[in-house]
Order: C-alpha cells, then structure tokens, then sequence
C-alpha cells in the first residue's frame, strides 16, 4: 500500500469542484423533471439527508480504512448497534415491560458478561492441568444460570401486550442524547472484537467483523424483547416538529403561502431541511475533530503506523492498541451514524439491515472518495449514495434501451424485471476500476 | 430399547444433517484454504462463486430437463455440475486475469487484494441475480429417499424413524471422492507438488523453475472446481438461494481458520467441527433426553437455530484467542 499513499501535486481546487458538481447534481434533482430527474425536492432532499449519514459512516470507516488500514467488514452490525440506542433511550416506556423482567434481564446479561470475565480470569489464574476443566466448568455453569435467569423473563416482557410492544421499551428521554449512546453501543463491540482479531494478520479482523455484524443484525432480529424483532419498532421521537403539526400551525401556513408553496410540500421540505442541518452540523464537527486529529502528532503517529508497520514499531509505537484504539474510534462513528439513521426513519426494522448495503456500499463510498481523505469520503459517500439511488432509476431506462433491439418476449421481460440488480455489478465494478486506476480516489489524501 | 432409540434419534437429527452440511463446508473450506495458501489472500468472493456456479449448474439442468436426459433416481444436477464447473472456471479465470494478476504482480499488500475480491464478489452476486433471479430454487429431481422414516420403522421395529435423503448420501459420496482426488493430486502428481512447494516457500519455488501463472491458474481451478461442487450440493440438500450463499461465508471462513489456513487437511476437519458444532448447539435434545430416563423441563437447545452463526463465529474466536494459526498449523502470514 505504501507505494501509492506518496503524495503528488494534485490540484487544490478539485475537492471544491467535486463539490459543486455534487451540488448541481442535487439542483437538477430537485428542479428538472424528466427521465433522468424527479424534479422534486422532498425527493432531493431525502437523498441528500441519507447522503449526509452516509457521509458520517463513512468517516468512521476512513477512520479505520485510511488512517489505519483496518479492514471493517461488519459495518452494518456497529450500525444496527448504533441504531439500537435511540428506541432504548429515547422511545416511550411500555407500560409493565420493566415490572414484567426488567432488572432479572439485566442481571442475566450481567451474569452473562461476568461468566466471560470470569472465565478470563480462571484462564489466566488457575495453573496447569486444572486450567481447561475450570475454564469449562465456568462456562458451563456460567450458561446454565443465564439462561435460567435470562428465559422466563423474556417471555414475561414478550408476553406483555404483545400486539403492540412486548419489548422492553425506552426511557423516553430525549432523542438526541440516544446518539452518543449509539456510539457507546458500537465502540464497546468494537473493543470485543478488536480486542481478539487485531494483533493477528491483517485478515482475521475483517472475518471477525464480517462474523460479529451478521451476528448482531441476527441478535436484533430475533431479541424481540429487545427490539421487537421483525415487528419493527416505530414511532421513535424526532428532534424535529412532524409535518401535520406544522400543517396546523396557522403561522407557518401563512409563511409557506408566501413562498407560494402548499402547506403539505412546505411542510415536508422544510423538516427535511432541518434533518440535513443537524446531520450537516454533526458531519461538519466530525471532520473538524477528525482534520485535527490527523494533523496533530497522533495523526502522523497513525499514518507513520499504516505505511510502515515494522518501523513504527521500532521506533516504540505500540502497534495493536493504536489499532485497537482508531478501531474503536471509527466503530463509534459509525454507531453515531445509526443512531441518526433510525431517528430519520422514525423505525428501526432489523430486517433493513442488508451487509450488501449497508457494509459494502460504504467501502466503496469511502474507496470512491478518497481513502484517507475526510472530505473525500465524504464527498464520496453522498455521490454514491445520489447513484445508488438513482440507479434504481437509471437501470431499467439503461435496460429498456439496450434491449431495445431484442425481439419481444420472455428473454427480454428477464431481462428487464432483473435490472434492478445491475446496481450490484456496477458498483462492483466502479469499486475494481477505482482500486486499479486511481486507487487514492476523487479527493486524494495530501 | 430406549437407548437405540436415542441412538437412532441422534443418528436422524444431528449425525447426518451434520455429516453433510459439514461435507458441503468442508469443500468450501478448501477453496479458501488453497487460495490463502497460494495467492495469499481471503477470498470474500468465494461464497458468491459457489452461488454463481450452483446457478449455471441450475441453468443447465434445466436445460437437460427440458432434452429429457436424466439420471433416473439421481438428480440431474449431477450431470450439469460439470458443465457448471467449466462456466466458472472460465469465468473465474477471467476475474483472476482482469482482477488480481495486476495486484500480485505489483505484490500489494493482502489486504488489497481482499478488497479486489469484495469487488468481484458484488460483481458475481448481481451477475447471479441478474441471471437466476433472488427466489428460492428447488432443482433436486430424481428419487427424493435412500430410505424414509417408515421404511427404516418397518424393517426394525423402533419407535424412531430414521431416514436417508438422496442429496445427502451424494454429497457424503461426492465431498469423499473430491478429497480423495485432491489429496492424491496433491501429494502424488509433479502439478500438485508443485503447488505445496510454491505455498510453502514462493521464492524457492520460483528458481527450481516453476511457473507462478500456472500454479496460479490451477489453483483457481481447483478451488472454482471444488466451489461450484459444495454450491451444487447446497442447493440440493437445502434449496437454492442467492443470499444463502453469502451467509455461508462465515462459516466456510470459520472451517479453514480452525484447520488452519492454507492447510487443506484442516480445512475438511474444520469443516467438519463447525458443522456438528452448530447441529448440536442448535438441536432440542429434549427427545434424547427423555429416551434416556430423564425428564427435563425445557427443550434443552443451547442456542435457536437462527445463531447458528454465532457457533461458527465463537469457534473462530476460540481459535484467534488461543491458536491463531489453527488446530492444525496453517500459515501466520
């Protein structure tokens, strides 16, 4: 990797360039209406919010990518972690969920955690032959009391009005305080998991991550105490007014009436605008706090880590916990920018959690963009995320016009109901030829 | 009584459900193992080479359906697997002249190439889809039991049934003649020596005069080969579906680290322990435990069959925590 990473002159005004086409992009969406374009800006704007979250996740993975050259791929189980905060924190608490087995589960998962440590301990403490029968043995009897504590009081908060909550339900506090939460969430399973794969080759921590994002997407679809499963938990709270109160607010009706626009378009265009400011805002702190960092002496420590492993760490850098440490960083990051992706939705659906898009697509956000470059992967994450949306569109007018030589018939209608998933080969494909011929991206790292 | 019941109860739910899909991992395994062990990286695009193999294989058995030739009692995928074989591996070939040649070349780090590979995967993943569409799909013609459950009740009188499914016993039969075949091609021909030299020391290998491309090339081959089998017998044992595929992964990824990467005797092992491990983690053992006199109170299943996963996963911590090169010594680097 070394011999790519060497910086050449590239030209300070490409970044902002980059930007505007961005934004000419986001115009003609919003204002042109014909094949290409919607022409709406509820539409335009709904991508550009994504794109900003996108944007957040990734910087988490830049973080771990470009700086550190981790490769992450269970970035969809720190997002559904992350997106996990925000119906633990902030929805409304359901009535007899707590009294139902509350504390029991809590101090089932505490045993459960204890037995690990437990056992950590016994392995470290207890010497020679005895070793394996005592780690056994904690395990063992560590299991059996978890699930004894664990089992009924699931079933008495699943059992609790189970039509419309059966899960454990939130604290009802405010939905912006769920976002550091979210982060705390994924930077703790990051810990676990950097904790055991890095240190080893470089490898074993992307099939490590890729196993603990399937399994935490599998936990969350299945915990229904805890998330309702596949029921889906709604009605999260907004930190932002909903649409049909501004639509009663007589002052805002007359506001929207001087712009000329309906309440019911004024309405929704403006909550999505003040969603992609405070996304906005987060994303902009972000890459403050990430820009410094990286020109700070850690930041040269970090870089000088990723291009020459050996020399760092004969120079005295501790090597792994520098990794564990950016690892953990970036996880959290990207356990933010669930928690701001669930708040948007208003829904967390564990079913939604796809690693194809939610781990991959990022990659080659991040891969597009510039790795190592924080405007670049966010540059890159908002383009690709306006292509991968648009794509859904583009394919089949793609198809329809290649295909327009063929005869009539099944091939064809094959073909064309199948475009949809041409998105995944054009990504695929934008991702080799980015690797191959500009692999330091759009925005190259200076 | 009780106690051959129980046996037979065992033998029906764990033993061979996990004989087979342990058969089909294993064979998994060893692609990726020969791969990490020649070209040096974790191929992520494996699982999508099985899917993409097993739906050629799909498309061609419908096509021999279609001319009428069959197998009689077995399915005719066995026939088309084959011709699926060659689609992919020209294919495969393809990936390796387009993809990695220019990175292995250049002696990029691993982690590059894993990335090359993601891409490949996203590329084989819509291909497939494009193709075969994401439905689940049955292709297993032919009979359906070796024996069925009232057949083995009829001939010995136990209260258990136990029974044998045809796509079980071939992917026993199968994964057992591709693990004869390969070890003998391994350890016996000059290709296959050729091969374990260039795993062992790349250097050396080159100046005693072998060609890297052809090792290479071979050695896409033979995992493509091996990939597109255990994607065949998936589908048959389990039905065809394109995200299955990459679920697999996981696990497949878990056999080799257990048996050590680059280390194809590990990988059929590993293959093998993460199988039974996850039969019998996600198993009720309520029945056997009645049979043998006890009485107990729950279901007395470890794990719901949904975390299978996670059983492929705890081992592959085991392993990174306490022998992270493998129960049986693959490589560190």
């Amino acid at each position: 990797m070394s011999n790519i990473r060497q910086a050449d002159a590239s030209s300070p005004w490409r970044a902002p360039i980059l930007f505007l086409v961005l934004a000419l992009l986001f115009l003609a969406e919003g204002s042109f209406r014909n094949a290409l374009f919607s022409g709406s800006w509820n539409t335009a704007l709904a991508i550009l919010n994504m794109g900003l979250i996108s944007a957040v996740m990734a910087l988490g993975v830049n973080m771990q990518w470009g700086y550190a050259g981790l490769f992450n791929a269970g970035v969809v189980g720190f997002l559904a972690l992350g997106g996990l905060a925000p119906v633990l924190v902030s929805t409304a608490p359901v009535a007899g969920a707590w009294a139902a087995g509350g504390p029991r589960v809590v101090l089932a998962l505490l045993v459960g955690l204890g037995t690990l440590v437990l056992a950590a301990q016994a392995w470290r403490r207890v010497p020679g032959l005895m070793r394996v029968p005592a780690l056994v043995a904690v395990l063992g009897l560590g299991f059996v009391l978890y699930r004894w504590l664990f089992d009924p009081a699931v079933m008495a908060i699943e059992a609790n009005n189970s039509a419309s909550a059966g899960h454990i339900g939130g604290l009802g506090w405010p939905v912006l305080l769920s976002w550091p939460v979210g982060a705390l969430f994924a930077a703790a399973a990051a810990w676990g998991v950097g904790k055991v794969a890095l240190g080893l080759r470089s490898d074993y921590l992307a099939i490590a991550t890729l196993g603990i994002g399937e399994i935490i997407v599998a936990v969350m679809r299945n915990e229904e105490w805890l998330s309702r499963g596949v029921k889906n938990v709604s009605g999260i709270p907004r930190p932002v007014p909903y649409e049909l109160d501004l639509q009663s607010d007589p002052d805002f009706v007359a506001r929207a009436a001087e712009w000329g626009l309906s309440p019911a378009l004024a309405s929704g265009i403006w909550v999505k605008l003040l969603y992609a400011g405070l996304f906005g805002a987060v994303l902009l702190v972000l890459i403050l706090l990430a820009e410094l960092a990286l020109k700070s002496p850690w930041g040269r420590m970090m870089r000088a880590i990723r291009d020459n492993e050996t020399a760092a760490e004969a120079m005295g850098k501790d090597v792994t916990r520098r990794h564990l440490q950016i690892f953990v960083i970036g996880s959290a990051v990207i356990g933010l920018a669930g928690a701001m992706m669930v708040t948007l939705d208003g829904l967390l659906s564990p079913n939604s959690f796809n690693p194809l898009r939610y781990t991959f697509l990022i990659w080659v956000m991040v891969i597009v963009g510039g790795s190592g470059n924080n405007w670049g992967a966010a540059l890159g994450a908002i383009l690709i995320w306006f292509l991968w949306i648009k794509a859904e569109v583009w394919g089949p007018e793609l198809m329809r016009l290649l295909t327009g030589p063929l005869p009539a018939g099944a091939l064809r209608d094959h073909l064309l109901g199948s475009a949809p998933h041409m998105r995944f080969i054009a990504l695929g494909l934008v991702l080799l030829l980015v690797l191959r011929f500009a692999p330091r991206g759009l925005v190259p790292e200076k | 009584m009780d106690l051959l019941n129980a046996l037979v109860a065992i033998l029906n739910f764990v033993v061979i459900p996990a004989a087979s899909y342990g058969a089909q991992l294993a064979l998994g395994a060893l692609g990726v193992t020969l791969i990490y062990g020649i070209l040096r990286f974790s191929n992520f695009a494996h699982g999508d080479t099985m899917a993409f193999g097993a739906a050629m294989v799909i498309l061609i058995t419908w096509g021999l359906q279609a001319l009428g030739i069959g197998l009689g009692p077995l399915p005719t995928a066995l026939l088309a697997l084959p011709f699926g074989i060659a689609l992919s591996a020209v294919f495969i070939l393809g990936t390796d002249r387009a993809v990695y040649r220019f990175y292995r070349r250049k002696r990029s780090a691993p982690i590059i190439l894993v990335m090359a590979s993601v891409g490949v995967m996203f590329i084989m993943n819509g291909l497939t889809r494009l193709i075969i569409g994401v439905d689940e799909i049955r292709f297993d013609d032919g009979a359906r039991f070796v024996f069925t459950v009232r057949d083995f009740r009829d001939w010995t009188g136990l209260s258990e049934g136990l029974s044998l499914r045809v796509s079980q016993l071939i992917t026993l039969v199968v994964t057992a003649l591709a693990c004869w075949g390969l070890f003998r091609f391994l350890n016996r021909s000059r290709a296959g020596k050729a091969m374990r030299a260039y795993s062992d020391n790349e250097d050396l290998a080159l100046l005693s005069g072998i060609d890297p491309e052809r090792v290479v090339r071979l050695t896409w081959l033979i995992a493509t080969a091996l990939a597109v089998t255990a994607g065949t017998l998936y589908g048959l044992d389990k039905s065809f579906k394109v995200f299955n595929y990459f679920q697999i992964l996981l696990p497949i990824f878990a056999a080799s680290i257990v048996g050590g990467l680059g280390n194809p005797l590990g990988a059929v092992a590993g293959g093998f322990i993460v199988a039974f491990s996850e039969v019998a983690v996600t198993y009720p053992w309520k029945k056997i435990a009645t049979y043998l006199g006890f009485e107990p109170q729950g279901l007395l299943q470890l794990l719901s069959t949904e975390y299978k996963f996670a059983v492929s996963f705890v081992i592959l911590i085991v392993v990174l925590l306490f022998r992270p090169t493998g129960l049986l010594r693959g490589k560190s680097v």
